[in-house]
């Protein structure tokens, strides 16, 4: 009986750590080169950038979910890019995207050289969050701007095409 | 001019990228302002008789981008301070975040020792002229209120990585009176609060 139950319990704990960690990028080009560049012709990408901090985002987090599940039999992906500081990775991102229990993709990009890469994910941005980025049909469209509804963000994404 | 005044917030909390196109770009001259510091005193840029420029920053308590970033603008007013002043102003709502409260500001003040005035921008009526977005959001400006440098105050959050001292670099060349080598950075910020209406 015993033998029987230490691989489910081995099972469990590897399932737990897996959904328990985040990608963190140090660097910019290795975030862009894996979510910015060449983006399927087919998808609508929205990437919201947040901080654990910063309250109008975690605010508007819910309304990120509720979109990801409107459009999950779609090719449509909703990603949240942490621009928390590295040392709260653990302590302050993880535990938040539990609490909230968040299924959306979260990365963690602590590339703290801002000034060299605001303007590649858009010129416009100022560098203030929250802030969404939409890729749609190899074009892009910005919106520094946090939301007060579902609604609102709904009405952004079905105006980027 | 009440009613434009509430327009106008409208305008803006209609979306922080509007502010950017908005604000002062690098060469136009800024206007005079006239807020509470925490030392119960009025403050205006005309007040400083000796200084030669002044180092805008619109930063507050509650965004960890500022509280990083608090050393380094103590530090940038102790090394240039006589002749360009570091003059920190808290754009944000003390409704929206209670810890930016007029209170919380001096208290602040007190706990990390600043030496250059931290002014309350009450009503929100400066930053949005200014077209800041986020603190901490930077703008040097020449004795004539000329703006001469808009953005960041360095090239990392992290103090350790820092690399370019944009902010400092300029302070030099206007006080050398050489050419600003660069005019605008942007760094990640907390976007500045509005109030409701």
């Amino acid at each position: 009986m015993k033998w029987l139950l230490l691989p489910v319990i081995l099972g469990f704990s590897i399932g737990t750590v897996q959904t328990n960690t985040v990608k963190v990028y140090d660097k910019f080009s290795e975030f862009e080169s894996d979510y910015l560049l060449n983006p399927s012709s087919d998808t609508t990408y929205v990437i919201n950038f947040w901080a654990t901090w910063c309250a109008p985002c975690v605010k508007e987090l819910p309304y990120f979910e509720q979109l990801r599940a409107a459009h999950k039999d779609k090719p449509f992906k909703v990603l949240l890019v942490s621009l928390d500081f590295k040392s709260k990775v653990e302590s302050s991102v993880i535990p938040l995207i539990a609490k909230k229990e968040i299924e959306s993709e979260v990365v963690v990009l602590a590339d703290g050289k801002a000034s060299e890469w605001i303007d590649l994910v858009d010129s416009t941005w100022s560098g203030a969050i929250p802030a969404t980025l939409v890729m749609k049909n190899s074009k892009r469209y910005f919106y520094e701007k946090s939301y007060e509804s579902y609604k609102e963000l709904e009405e952004d994404i079905l105006k980027s095409k | 001019m009440k009613k434009t005044i509430l327009g106008l917030l409208c305008i803006v909390a209609l979306g922080a990228a509007t502010l950017s196109t908005n604000g002062y770009q690098v060469g136009d001259t800024a206007e005079d302002f006239s807020l509470m510091g925490v030392d119960d005193q009025e403050h205006s840029m005309s007040d400083y008789e000796d200084a030669k420029g002044f180092v805008v920053i619109f930063t507050c308590n509650h965004c960890p981008y500022s509280v990083a970033y608090e050393d380094r603008i103590i530090a940038l007013h102790a090394k240039f301070g006589d002749d360009y002043p570091v003059i920190a102003i808290n754009p944000n709502d003390p409704v929206s975040y209670p810890s930016d409260n007029f209170e919380n500001m001096k208290a602040r003040a007190e706990e990390k020792g600043f030496k250059f005035d931290y002014l309350f921008d009450d009503g929100q009526q400066v930053f949005p002229k200014f077209g800041a977005t986020k603190t901490p959001h930077v703008f040097l400006l020449d004795k004539d209120l000329k703006v001469q440098y808009i953005g960041a105050i360095d090239n990392s959050t992290e103090e350790s990585d820092v690399s370019k001292t944009y902010l400092a670099d300029a302070i030099e060349s206007l006080r050398e009176g050489e050419t600003l080598k660069v005019t605008s950075t942007k760094a990640i910020g907390c976007g500045i609060k509005v109030a409701k209406h």
